[in-house]
């Protein structure tokens, strides 16, 4: 057997369905090229879509709307709670409504620029053209954004830009968002367009003839495991955040419906492209089960300090004013507090390892409002924080009207996924992936309210638009039989491996092996990364994974509501999924975006991007657990918004 | 810290359950409740018992997975959900009870994990403006007056985690249905389907089993969110226009 | 329409809220009435002929009152019908108890469902009593209200079923009246106040003016 870093390049991936031409025009001339469906065929048409965030709910509930029978998933209780609800910050849009200067084509080159260089052009300018629809979209559906008195939206700026063209609902905009598209698909569910399955899980996918043609998912309450067969499969199934053990994903959210796609054919692009927001609540020990974040909103008026001198543990409020290091104001004077996430992550760690680092450990930087509540007024800053105070003070009972927050950098958002094409359709024919799933508009950094953002694209503008292009490409797909040697090898596989994990008895917690996965992740596989680092990670992982199916212990059966065998499972894509992150990292010796290595950087400790040797997405072919996988590369043709180094100075 | 716990445990939605007592040792008092079980949970699988099943996901505060009625209270004695509720609230030595949601129109799953699915019917008959995608005017073509967008903002903060129907002396969901109502009710984008909204939904929270209201107040009390009581006398107000305009047809 | 109203749950509070609206009218002017003890025998008989004639010569005899009678059983049939079936529903809503009981929870509905059957009871015997006579305490004359009134209160079991019932009505109308405000939708946050205000200050004095009466005749004050 080779090792697992020997992988070999196979053939370049191409995207073959974005039209040529001016980059504008692309979008309109794929939706006329793509062909139609009937609306009276459409019927006859089902559609798989596994989870029920913005991207998959809005997803579902376009696709009924326009006749297909969707049958959807989620493994919580409801829609309704799908992780997109915990965005707080906001969505972009290309509205100009401030007349400050804002156009789509803005919104296209700084969310290439803020992706440092490593997105398509072709769909992030999809993108940006769509975002404008997407705010008619919400605004139709109820959605309650903040107003001015005058009755109009109103916007804020957010980081890594200078325009005011976030749009939100107060810190819960992802909730707004999200719940108008859990009611648009409610009235399709209402309507008998959406079967809807919730607290069953994805746990394989049927490729049947080389298509994918269905799935295996299992009933949380009762065990049952079970297949669903379709004309095509939509995932939408969230990010991979959770192979850190600590982020601030949901408890649940997890990477088995894309990591077992890509172990049935499915590229995986950039997995290492993780992005670790700067502005959550440091860790206050081993106890801690996620971290919460504090919406990037309050960089708008909080300033991000440490002491000057190191080990200085005064009080912050004994701390003169000339003793303080506003040290992101100080390297990046035009965009001070509001750099790219990546960028103001990568600076608290550096201050935190020069020792300046404050609270708890050294692990953590002061995020402070004095100046903002003297400038505004106490009421001002309560009227635009005040909930994330309110929940900053109830998670560390400290006051942050009267002291500074304390921010650390927390895993957030996984800017790698599946591979897709213009079209969201992965390497498997009939797989789809939107959302945070798939490797996406971002590039290598994801810039702040653009989640919200894409995943709303791709439900409700771009998938429901290119899916039928497939459908009607594939008209008169034969029923799958349920005894199908492809339907019942993957059900018996199914029900093996948890049969396996059952049947260990071993002597160590599905999350004690989670959180020794994930302390590894984020030592080498985290805000920095190098050779030496990722090399001993990827020596680590295999061992942990060995360990993993000696030790583990599962109580219960499978036949019941049994939450120790869901997270037991889970941890098992998670033990493979990490040991791709980490070749996908240290094949790339370049830093680009979250992705930093140290090997890479220009003499001032900014990440240096070499973009004759990786202007590419680094598409992943599984071969086997443990073995070498086989690259596939997408060059990056950049037309439009040409490479510089990103400067936010 | 050292608890006494007092858990309500029950195999399935069939089984009989019953409270058991465990002990926990060595408890933070910046973990979160959540954690707390968590750690109860680690010890139990070690100890070859069943964990303790309980809903959770985001613990954010935000998703409305998490749902305990702890010493009598839902979501515990702070004004939070279950999953921002800290132990620094409890004393050492203190013996909690912690209970599912008790509605018959929220059937016990297991443990404390009730199944809420009711809620989600009842948004599905009527909880929504009906705007299919692609085919919604220019945002700003409508302005909605500050005051009008503010009450339908604090009435969608609402989670959907049940508590208000947990806490009412009778099982009711009132809180939770006018909460979307109100929400939907007042942007002009709603009004269309203003009357049939409220009579469907209301007529649909009855068929669930839920009970009436008798405006005892405790659901507001319970609220994470800080859905008023008011909210259930502007949803009897709408369900009356409604009922009389129906009448007029 | 009607059949919407009954049906529902808020519908049948609307019947609740109307017919004990219509009743909380009657008691005002019931407890109105009643004060005129305190001015003598005759100005009191009088009083009580006078409801019989009321809207004479349009009326015959009596047929006002009998008018107000048949909407008062009318509201207080519709009161509690609708109570019971909304408390059986609340009751089956609610099966299972919590093991950790609170003193708090349920404060409201106690009071109002226990209130409410205390106050039924003794409608029954308070007609019994004074209107027909039937288990009046002394020898009951009709057309005598004056002296009927006064031997009841001369009863320590007449005096102590009468102000355990009125204090019950007190407790009834103050959350009822507000109650009624918030099912009929007038309620609201700035008018909150005002509305529990009203809803005491109602039920203070109609049980003040109600056991004025007893006290007067236990004092002295009537004889």
């Amino acid at each position: 057997m080779t090792s697992y870093t020997d992988y070999t390049t196979g053939a370049p991936v191409a995207d073959t369905k974005a039209p040529d031409g001016p980059v504008h025009e692309r979008w309109d001339r794929r939706r006329f090229e793509a062909k139609l469906v009937n609306p009276a065929n459409r019927r006859k048409h089902t559609v798989i879509v596994v989870g029920t965030g913005l991207a998959g709910g809005s997803a579902g509930a376009t696709l009924a709307e326009q006749g297909y029978h969707v049958v959807q998933f989620c493994y919580t209780d409801s829609p309704r709670r799908a992780h997109s609800i915990a965005a707080q910050g906001g969505i972009n849009a290309a509205k100009n409504y401030r007349n400050d200067g804002d156009s789509v084509h803005r919104l296209f080159y700084d969310t290439v620029k803020g992706g440092d260089f490593r997105a398509r052009e072709s769909n992030v300018h999809r993108l940006a053209q769509i975002s404008v629809e997407i705010i008619d979209q919400c605004v139709a559906q109820g959605v309650p954004f903040a107003r001015e008195y005058g009755g109009l939206l109103d916007t804020r700026s957010f980081g890594g830009v200078q325009v005011s063209r976030t749009f939100y609902a107060r810190g819960q905009t992802g909730q707004q968002l999200l719940l108008g598209a859990y009611q648009a698909l409610s009235r399709q569910i209402a309507a008998g367009n959406v079967e809807m399955h919730p607290r069953t899980e994805m746990l394989d996918l049927i490729v049947v003839d080389g298509r994918a043609r269905g799935i295996v998912a299992r009933d949380l309450i009762t065990g049952k495991i079970d297949t669903y067969f379709a004309d095509a499969v939509v995932l939408a199934s969230g990010g991979y955040g959770n192979v850190f053990y600590l982020s601030t994903n949901a408890m649940n959210s997890n990477a088995t419906a894309v990591w077992r796609a890509h172990r049935r054919g499915a590229y995986f692009a950039n997995p290492c492209f993780t992005q670790i927001h700067p502005t959550c609540i440091p860790r206050t020990g081993d106890h801690q089960s996620k971290l919460t974040l504090m919406s990037e909103s309050l960089r708008n008026d909080g300033r991000i300090w440490v002491p000057k001198a190191k080990g200085d543990d005064r009080p912050p409020n004994r701390i003169p004013e000339d003793e303080r290091d506003y040290y992101l104001e100080r390297i990046y004077p035009s965009f001070g507090n509001l750099v790219p996430r990546d960028i103001a992550s990568r600076a608290a760690k550096n201050v935190c390892d020069e020792g300046r680092g404050v609270g708890p450990g050294g692990q953590g930087v002061y995020l402070d409002f004095a100046d903002a509540i003297r400038r505004m007024g106490r009421k001002a800053v309560e009227a635009k924080y005040g909930n994330l105070f309110d929940m900053y003070q109830r998670i560390t009972d400290e006051d942050p009207y009267q002291v500074p927050m304390r921010i650390y950098p927390a895993v957030h958002y996984t800017m790698g996924g599946l591979w897709v094409d213009y079209d969201l359709q992965t390497t498997v024919p009939g797989l789809f992936a939107v959302g945070e799933a798939n490797f996406s508009d971002h590039g290598a950094n994801r810039l702040g309210a653009s989640a919200l953002m894409q995943g709303l694209a791709d439900g409700y503008f771009v998938l429901p638009a290119t899916i039928n292009d497939y459908l009607a490409r594939n008209p008169n797909q034969d029923e799958v039989a349920p005894d199908h040697p492809a339907v019942q090898e993957v059900l018996a596989g199914t029900e093996d491996r948890l049969n396996l994990l059952l049947s260990v008895d071993g002597d160590r917690t599905p999350d004690s092996f989670h959180r020794e996965l994930g302390e590894l992740m984020w030592e080498f596989c985290g805000m920095a990364r190098s050779d030496a680092g990722l090399r001993k990670a990827l020596e680590r992982i295999p061992q942990i994974r060995e360990e993993f199916w000696r030790r583990i212990k599962v109580p219960g059966t499978g036949e019941e509501f049994n939450q120790s065998l869901e997270k037991a499972n889970r941890i098992v894509d998670y033990l493979e999924l990490a040991e791709l992150m980490c070749l996908d990292a240290l094949h790339r010796t370049e830093s680009c975006g979250g992705h930093f290595r140290e090997e890479s950087q220009t003499p001032d400790g900014e990440a240096a991007r070499k973009d004759e040797e990786f202007a590419y997405a680094a598409a992943w072919e599984f071969t086997g657990t443990g073995e070498a996988p086989v690259l596939h590369k997408e060059d990056l043709v950049f037309e439009y918004v040409h490479p510089t180094q990103r400067s936010y100075a | 810290m050292k608890l006494t716990l007092r858990v309500w445990r029950q195999k399935n939605a069939d089984a009989d359950g019953a409270m058991s007592t465990y002990e926990v040792d060595g408890i933070s008092p910046d973990m979160s409740f959540l954690e707390m079980l968590d750690t109860l949970n680690e010890e139990l699988i070690l100890r070859g018992e069943d964990p303790v099943a309980f809903d959770h996901d985001c613990r954010e505060g935000i998703c409305g997975a998490c749902s305990l009625v702890i010493n009598g209270d839902a979501h515990g004695p702070e004004r939070t959900t279950t999953c921002q509720l800290h132990m620094r609230s409890f004393k050492d030595g203190d013996t909690i009870d912690v209970e599912p949601w008790r509605a018959s129109a929220f059937p016990v799953v297991k443990d404390l994990v009730v199944d809420r699915s009711a809620f989600d019917r009842i948004i599905e008959a009527g909880g929504y403006i009906t705007a299919p995608t692609g085919s919604a005017p220019e945002a700003h073509a409508t302005p909605v007056p500050k005051p009008d967008a503010d009450f339908a903002f604090e009435h969608a903060e609402c989670i959907g985690c049940g508590a208000c129907v947990a806490a009412c002396p009778n099982g009711a969901a009132m809180l939770f249905t006018s909460a979307k109502i109100n929400h939907l009710n007042v942007l002009p984008q709603g009004a269309p389907e203003r009357e049939t909204r409220v009579l469907d939904m209301v007529a649909q929270m009855d068929d669930e089993g839920f009970g009436g209201c008798t405006l005892a107040g405790e659901c507001a009390t319970a609220c994470p969110k800080g859905i008023p009581l008011t909210s259930i006398t502007a949803m009897n107000r709408e369900w009356l226009r409604a009922t009389r305009k129906a009448g007029k047809r | 329409m009607a059949r919407t109203v009954w049906n529902s749950t808020v519908g049948k509070k609307t019947v609740m809220a109307v017919s004990g609206l219509v009743m909380l009218l009657y008691l005002v002017a019931h407890m109105l009435g009643n004060l005129k003890i305190f001015f003598g025998t005759d100005e009191f008989n009088h009083y009580a002929h006078w409801l019989r004639t009321v809207g004479e010569p349009l009326m015959h005899y009596e047929w006002t009152l009998w008018v107000i009678r048949v909407v008062l059983v009318v509201a207080v049939v519709a009161h509690a019908v609708s109570a019971y079936q909304l408390s059986r529903r609340d009751i089956k809503a609610r099966p299972s108890k919590y093991v950790h009981k609170k003193p708090r929870a349920g404060y409201a509905t106690r009071t109002m469902r226990w209130g409410g059957i205390i106050l039924g009871l003794f409608i029954v015997w308070h007609i019994l009593d004074l209107t027909t006579g039937t288990v009046h305490s002394g020898g009951f004359e009709s057309g005598k209200p004056y002296q009927n009134v006064v031997d009841t209160f001369s009863t320590w079991y007449g005096n102590a079923i009468y102000i355990v019932a009125m204090l019950a009505v007190g407790l009834h109308i103050r959350h009822g009246f507000w109650s009624a405000a918030q099912t009929l939708g007038v309620g609201s946050r700035t008018r909150d106040r005002a509305l529990k205000a009203v809803a005491d200050v109602l039920a203070l004095l109609l049980t003040a003016g109600f056991l004025a009466v007893p006290v007067g005749v236990m004092t002295g004050v009537v004889s």
